[in-house]
């Protein structure tokens, strides 16, 4: 097992710009399979960016698969990712492995579809939501050199999650107002 | 003399330029800042600081003498045992509003704390107009005893007209 060194903020590597991959071979995939691995090895991470750990390459991976009850896609592969449309706007909290002991609100798309290749090269597309939306734009962030901390948002900002203020109206025989 | 943390606490009327003239005083000598917690109450402005420094309670107090003389702070401190890195990760988010009225801070949090709610972070606010005041609360916190329990417990407030939202916090962590 490979596990590599993940860069941790104030180190500037992490605000490069990391450039598309040209071609998905062998050396390639090998790189991934030590990229999912060291994902693996942190406690609760279901995410990674090859940048995180100096690769300075489009290539993403997202698993949620372990987290209870959430729609999710389990081992994601994303090279090359692009999000296609986005959403819905949501608070949620996230943490990094590049920003240790540290935790923060940020808004995020409720819904993404992204377009990526997968570790054959094959072109895919995903249709995403909740938790794994926010991952995958979390660590998609990391291509371009922006960490959550980029995005937090202060406690204050939001009053209610729109999913369930509508869920409320609609129990109580109010109508399906739009919120806000 | 080793280096201590003292917890600062600072309030006075609000006006702008406290938190600099109070952050440049505790710069200037010697001090270093930790976690802090700054807001305007009613008017007033309140400042938690964590303030670290090789010296006693009574140095910390003198470097701050011009500074809370000149914009009438009141000045409290006390030597802590806390340090940094010490954060607890919340596990849910709990808001509440209603018509503003006495005790339903002491109802809220009173039933959340028998069922296990540990409170990391609150802030409230009475918004509304002076005859309809509201009062909004936004908690953070660790569910001891699971989230399942704090939803039974909000049932109960429910029924007295308090419009509860819990949100379980599922940190995202990439």
């Amino acid at each position: 097992m490979v596990v590599l060194e993940i860069f941790t903020y104030p180190d500037e590597r992490l605000k490069q710009i990391s450039q598309p991959v040209q071609r998905v071979d062998d050396a390639l995939r090998t790189f991934i399979a030590e990229l999912e691995q060291t994902m693996r090895h942190s406690p609760g991470g279901v995410g990674i960016a090859a940048p995180q750990v100096g690769r300075f390459q489009r290539i993403v991976i997202v698993d949620v698969s372990a987290k209870p009850k959430i729609a999710n896609h389990g081992r994601m592969i994303l090279v090359n990712p692009e999000i296609l449309s986005w959403e819905g706007m949501v608070k949620g909290r996230e943490g990094c492995m590049s920003v240790p002991d540290y935790t923060g609100n940020v808004m995020r798309a409720e819904r993404v579809t992204v377009s990526a290749l997968d570790e054959q090269g094959e072109p895919r597309e995903y249709h995403c939501e909740g938790y794994e939306a926010r991952a995958i734009q979390h660590e998609i962030d990391h291509l371009d050199g922006l960490l959550f901390l980029d995005r937090l948002v202060s406690r204050r900002t939001d009053l209610f999650r729109r999913k369930n203020y509508g869920e409320k109206k609609r129990r109580r025989g109010e109508g399906g107002a739009t919120p806000r | 003399m080793s280096k201590q943390w003292y917890m600062l606490t600072v309030v006075g009327e609000d006006r702008p330029g406290i938190v600099a003239r109070v952050t440049t005083a505790l710069f200037e000598g010697g001090c270093n800042l930790g976690e802090a917690s700054m807001m305007r109450l009613g008017g007033n402005f309140t400042i938690m600081l964590m303030v670290e420094l090789e010296g006693s309670d009574g140095e910390l107090r003198k470097l701050l003498e011009p500074a809370a003389r000149s914009l009438n702070l009141h000045i409290h401190i006390d030597g802590i045992k806390g340090r940094l890195h010490r954060h607890l990760e919340p596990d849910v988010s709990i808001t509440v509003y209603g018509a503003d009225r006495a005790g339903i801070v002491a109802r809220v949090t009173g039933v959340l704390a028998d069922a296990g709610l540990h409170v990391l972070e609150l802030d409230s606010d009475v918004a509304g107009s002076r005859e309809t005041p509201i009062y909004v609360m936004h908690i953070e916190g660790h569910a001891g005893e699971g989230i399942d329990a704090l939803r039974s417990a909000l049932k109960l407030i429910e029924r007295d007209g308090i419009e509860v939202n819990l949100q379980p916090v599922d940190t995202m962590v990439g």
